[in-house]
């Protein structure tokens, strides 16, 4: 492949371009008309280009791009599945895409319909009664429900319940969601096999606890086996559990976090149901609860009368109301609907069985090379604690810059922070036997390096456009800009 | 193998103390230092702030992650070093001559409950 690494503004050449506007017909001239105190004083600095130039450009740059399309994308806890094309191609039908968020409902019945559907279906699925869609993504969905938490202690005038207790396997973005959503996070301890040490759970809950925020499975895709005698503890002592939908993968029509004695969760749509992400989605991430907290959902809500007909409901007394513009990022609900409706309750139970098999397969194959912290099965992903012989001194680092020269996405790495190499592996239910099997050949093919050429792995990648990127200096200075490049470069 | 010096005393969280009288020249280990890797920032109180053992008292950013820096003894931070913030790098370089923060103790008796370099560096072999 060509190397390409070019910035527009590095294409430009004064005075090309790309369009003709024909010449003006009146004796008017526009720009007069505008206040001089509105008018900018120099001309913008935007790229001079003819279209192939642009066409060029951006062709190239995007043949740079690595995604599920491209090759195996086995990072763990994205749960980077397939994204069917139907989805894309039901998303993009006039008569939804052209929609406009203020047209008036009896004319948009259809979309409406859809979202209130997508909306049962994901209650069905997550054992809650009712969702709201409207938050943007995952983390958006979890400082939303934390504040339906937050609200429903302070409803009923508890107003000392201000910890939320959080594992410290967790993701960064639940401390950081509690923080967020005016509560104190409260670290509770991992056992050695990484799931909830309840002994360190108990003496937390006391009154001052607004609940726990959990997933399940945890960050090591282990299963948390006591999570009926965790939800029974939380609710005795007047807390709620918060269920995070980051590995909600697995338990697709098999567990449901309502079942489990969760009374929230957030999904996100873009890594359970297909919809793209990385790159900037959009996400979504639809927030559930239990029949006790629906009143205190987000508005505008969704809702179906006796005649069958949808309406868009504004706040109501005890509603949050809006934590987004309309009903959400509307596009990506109707990517996930199309997933569900594709798959069918018969299929959708298949995605955890064939997710945990295909991590589960992959663990086995590699545990001969790869430290394995924690045996036994998981599900749907798992992590490794860098390579077992740890004496040739290559890391989780060098590993995974390795496997770019073999064309994988590198896995998760240096997360969970429970162990100090971790290498944190997902593959999802989308890919094939042979696949997994050349990951795997690969995974082998680098351990066999790391022992016999070090040095080889030590200085990957080497096929790459950019090897070693300066991460001090791009994390101390970062060039954000054009403009900061072009001034870095005169100076 | 990481650097462990005698005569330093060791918190469980990886920070080391030096006592010079009643004041506490608090830093991060060398051990420390190395499982952060390539260190972009530290985030230090302000002189005069009252610091808790035990507790957090700023936080050291790497290129991998964020991790609080916990204080190995209670009192008021009465200087910080400066040098740190325009060069956080230096703490990779030399994570005992780069200290972070200077505490004038209230109960110097708190040192006694901090590792001696033998306990210190046992507990990083078995990290």
């Amino acid at each position: 492949m060509k190397y390409y690494d070019k910035l527009i503004f590095e294409v430009s050449r004064p005075g090309r371009k790309g369009y003709e506007l024909p010449a003006n017909g009146y004796d008017t001239d526009g720009l007069a008309a505008i206040s001089t105190a509105l008018l900018r004083k120099d001309k913008p600095e935007l790229p001079e280009v003819s279209e192939l130039d642009v066409v060029r450009h951006y062709t190239n740059l995007s043949n740079k791009n690595f995604g599920v399309d491209t090759g195996f994308y086995p990072l763990g806890s994205c749960t980077m599945k397939y994204n069917p094309k139907i989805n894309e191609e039901v998303a993009a039908l006039p008569e939804f895409a052209a929609l406009h968020p203020l047209q008036s409902e009896a004319s948009a019945q259809g979309a409406l319909e859809l979202y209130y559907n997508l909306q049962q279906a994901l209650a069905n699925i997550a054992g809650l009664a009712e969702f709201t869609l409207n938050p943007y993504a995952g983390a958006h969905g979890e400082l939303t429900g934390l504040m339906v938490m937050r609200q429903y202690h302070i409803t009923r005038g508890d107003n000392k319940r201000t910890k939320v207790i959080v594992p410290n396997s967790a993701h960064g973005t639940n401390p950081a969601s509690a923080m967020v959503a005016g509560l104190e996070v409260v670290e509770v301890k991992s056992k050695p096999n990484g799931s909830i040490d309840v002994e360190d759970l108990k003496p937390l809950l006391d009154e001052t606890v607004a609940g726990i925020m959990m997933t399940n499975p945890n960050t090591l895709g282990m299963f948390e086996t006591e999570i009926l005698e965790i939800a029974k503890l939380v609710h005795d002592a007047g807390g709620l559990l918060y269920y995070d939908g980051a590995n909600l993968n697995p338990l697709l029509g098999k567990v449901r976090p309502g079942d489990m004695g969760f009374d929230i969760m957030h999904i996100n749509l873009h890594k359970t149901f297909s919809t793209p992400h990385g790159g900037g989605g959009p996400g979504s991430g639809p927030v559930g609860v239990a029949a006790h907290l629906v009143d205190l959902l987000p508005a505008p809500r969704v809702v179906k009368d006796a005649d069958g007909k949808f309406h868009i409901v504004g706040k109501t007394d005890k509603s949050l109301g809006s934590v987004s513009s309309f009903l959400g990022n509307f596009g990506v609900m109707m990517k996930a609907y199309a997933y569900i409706l594709s798959l069918g309750k018969e299929n959708l139970k298949n995605v955890g069985p064939m997710a945990t098999l295909n991590a589960n397969y992959i663990k086995e194959s590699l545990k001969d090379d790869y430290l394995l912290p924690i045996e036994g099965a998981c599900k749907h992903e798992f992590v490794f604690d860098g390579l077992k012989d740890k004496s040739t001194g290559v890391t989780t680092l060098n590993v995974a810059k390795r496997l770019l020269d073999y064309g994988f996405h590198a896995p998760t790495i240096y997360f969970p922070l429970l162990f100090h190499e971790s290498m944190m592996i997902e593959p999802t239910e989308t890919e094939s036997l042979e696949t997994l099997d050349e990951f795997i050949e690969v995974m082998h093919k680098v351990a066999k390096e790391a022992r016999e050429n070090p040095d080889n792995v030590k200085n990957a990648p080497l096929t790459t456009a950019i090897s070693h990127p300066d991460e001090t200096t791009a994390a101390k200075k970062p060039i954000l800009s054009y403009r900061q490049l072009k001034a870095d470069q005169d100076a | 193998m990481s650097k462990v010096i005698e005569g330093l005393r060791y918190a469980e969280s990886h920070e080391w103390v030096k006592v010079e009288g009643d004041i506490a020249v608090i830093g991060i280990s060398d051990y420390a230092q190395h499982a952060l890797g390539n260190i972009v920032y530290v985030d230090m109180p302000e002189v005069g702030d009252e610091v808790t053992a035990g507790e957090d008292f700023g936080a050291v950013e790497s290129v991998k992650a964020a991790s609080d820096l916990i204080s190995p003894v209670s009192g008021e931070v009465v200087e910080i070093n400066e040098e740190l913030e325009d060069a956080p790098e230096a703490v990779n370089a030399d994570a005992y001559e780069n200290w972070i923060i200077k505490v004038k103790m209230s109960d110097p008796s708190e040192v006694d409950a901090l590792l001696d370099a033998a306990a210190y560096e046992k507990l990083c072999e078995n990290e």
